[in-house]
């Protein structure tokens, strides 16, 4: 018989005993120590049918395969860029993941100059966590104008809400263009300065709030308090 | 005369009042304020960041700490500030006590940085230090297999109590001073070093004694760790 020692979204801490027995599983952020599942990061618990995981509620971020970051362009190669993902491992995007066209290695800069931003997705992580983006995808891009801000990646499903409600609701409070990466860096464009800002704040709101309920209220009363 | 009674009135097992806070330094990834008795310690976490070439680790991550006590710590007489064998000791002692949990396998190469400030002093640093480590790393949201708390035990004139303070540990007679951190969940010890002198009894006593108290640490690690996340 098994059993589980906590609530579901409770705050557990690495160490914790989550369940005992063996009728569940380990999921993300818990591991298996004999007959019990313990976690291994400070987050809210979560269960998926019998897997039991931990949603963390803080900590770095991990490149995965498929996700869509927002990267810094911070050196030019031979045949390619090498970009900044917001962790600790810099990502490679050649020069024939990044455009149909034919690029000679002399004009890189004219597609990508050090300090752009792109949008990106992850094409490939090694076992030493070597990343390999690609940005031929017609979501994918470079960013022009707007501005860039950092938050709490493991906030971004929050930013993003349920069928992307949350985003939309600051899109359409604010007329701006957002794209929101994986790796919590958030682009922003609106047509005035006033409204860049606004939307700023709004993301700013969910990243700091985003542990607790009513937040879909709380950046409505904020977007329609300050016009 | 034997050490009936404690020169701050404690009891034997008794800990010194206790505080802890985690998120308090807002630019680091992970942070904790750690205060038992006048002992008061921060901690800031950075990392993963890249190692330094010749420091990395192709299989895993690298944890350090640098523990620094402030100019002004002690009990009046000025701390000469920089590098020294007693807080590279220190350091090196208590990535010994937090490595057997921090679990860096999934990033390689890299290296997280613990940096541990004491502005004020009053015995049993490095024990708080670990304590506070254990939160802010926990904080930072560094992968871990279990928390870490750590207590002085030793023995004074012959009495075994836990939680010295220094004018415990100067106290003019035979004293030893051990710090101890243990491993919450499988009561594992993963520091013991001693100072002075104590019998084999006593010291399995002062032994079971820190496993006993630890788990008051832990409960105040657990509470600084959550409270902030609760929902109002």
């Amino acid at each position: 018989m098994s059993n589980i020692h906590v609530e579901a979204r409770q705050v557990v801490v690495p160490g914790q005993i989550l369940a005992t027995g063996m009728d569940h599983l380990p999921g993300d952020n818990t591991f298996r120590r004999e007959e019990e599942i313990v976690a291994k990061r400070l987050g809210t618990v979560g269960t998926d049918g019998r897997v039991i995981k931990v949603t963390p509620l803080n900590g770095p971020y991990f490149p995965r395969v498929g996700d869509k970051i927002i990267g810094k362009v911070y050196d030019i190669l031979m045949s390619g860029w090498r970009i900044n993902t917001g962790s600790v491992y810099p990502a490679m995007l050649p020069v024939r993941d990044a455009s149909n066209k034919f690029v000679k290695s002399e004009n890189l800069r004219n597609l990508l100059d050090i300090g752009d931003f792109c949008v990106v997705k992850i094409t490939k992580v090694s076992s030493q966590n070597m990343v390999d983006v690609g940005m031929r995808d017609p979501e994918l891009h470079r960013l022009e104008g707007g501005r860039v801000i950092k938050i709490n990646c493991n906030k971004v499903p929050r930013v993003i809400g349920k069928m992307g409600s949350m985003i939309g609701l600051i899109k359409k409070q604010t007329n701006a263009d957002i794209t929101v990466g994986q790796n919590g860096l958030v682009w922003i464009r609106a047509d005035t300065p006033e409204n860049e800002y606004r939307a700023e704040n709004a993301i700013k709101i969910v990243n700091e709030h985003a542990h607790q309920s009513g937040l879909t209220e709380k950046v409505e009363a904020y977007l329609n308090g300050v016009q | 005369m034997a050490y009936n009674k404690r020169l701050d009135g404690r009891k034997t097992k008794e800990l010194r009042e206790m505080e802890a806070r985690s998120g308090v330094i807002p630019n680091a990834d992970g942070s904790a304020y750690f205060r038992v008795g006048n002992t008061v310690v921060y901690v800031a976490v950075y990392g993963p960041r890249p190692a330094p070439r010749f420091l990395a680790n192709p299989t895993k991550g690298i944890l350090r700490f640098h523990y620094n006590m402030m100019p002004f710590s002690g009990y009046g007489s000025r701390i000469r500030p920089g590098h020294k064998r007693r807080s590279q000791e220190i350091g090196k002692v208590m990535t010994g006590a937090l490595e057997p949990v921090v679990d860096l396998s999934k990033y390689p190469n890299t290296i997280v940085d613990v940096f541990v400030e004491l502005p004020q002093t009053d015995a049993g640093t490095r024990c708080a230090a670990i304590s506070a480590s254990s939160i802010a790393l926990a904080d930072a949201g560094i992968p871990m297999t279990d928390m870490v708390a750590s207590v002085a035990v030793g023995q004074v004139d012959g009495t075994v109590v836990a939680d010295l303070t220094y004018n415990e540990e100067a106290y003019d007679a035979i004293v030893s001073d051990i710090p101890v951190a243990v491993i919450h969940g499988s009561k594992e010890i993963s520091l013991l070093q001693m100072d002075g002198e104590i019998k084999k009894e006593d010291l399995i006593t002062a032994l079971d004694m820190a496993v006993e108290v630890t788990e008051e640490i832990h409960c105040l690690q657990v509470e600084a760790l959550t409270k902030r996340f609760m929902v109002q």
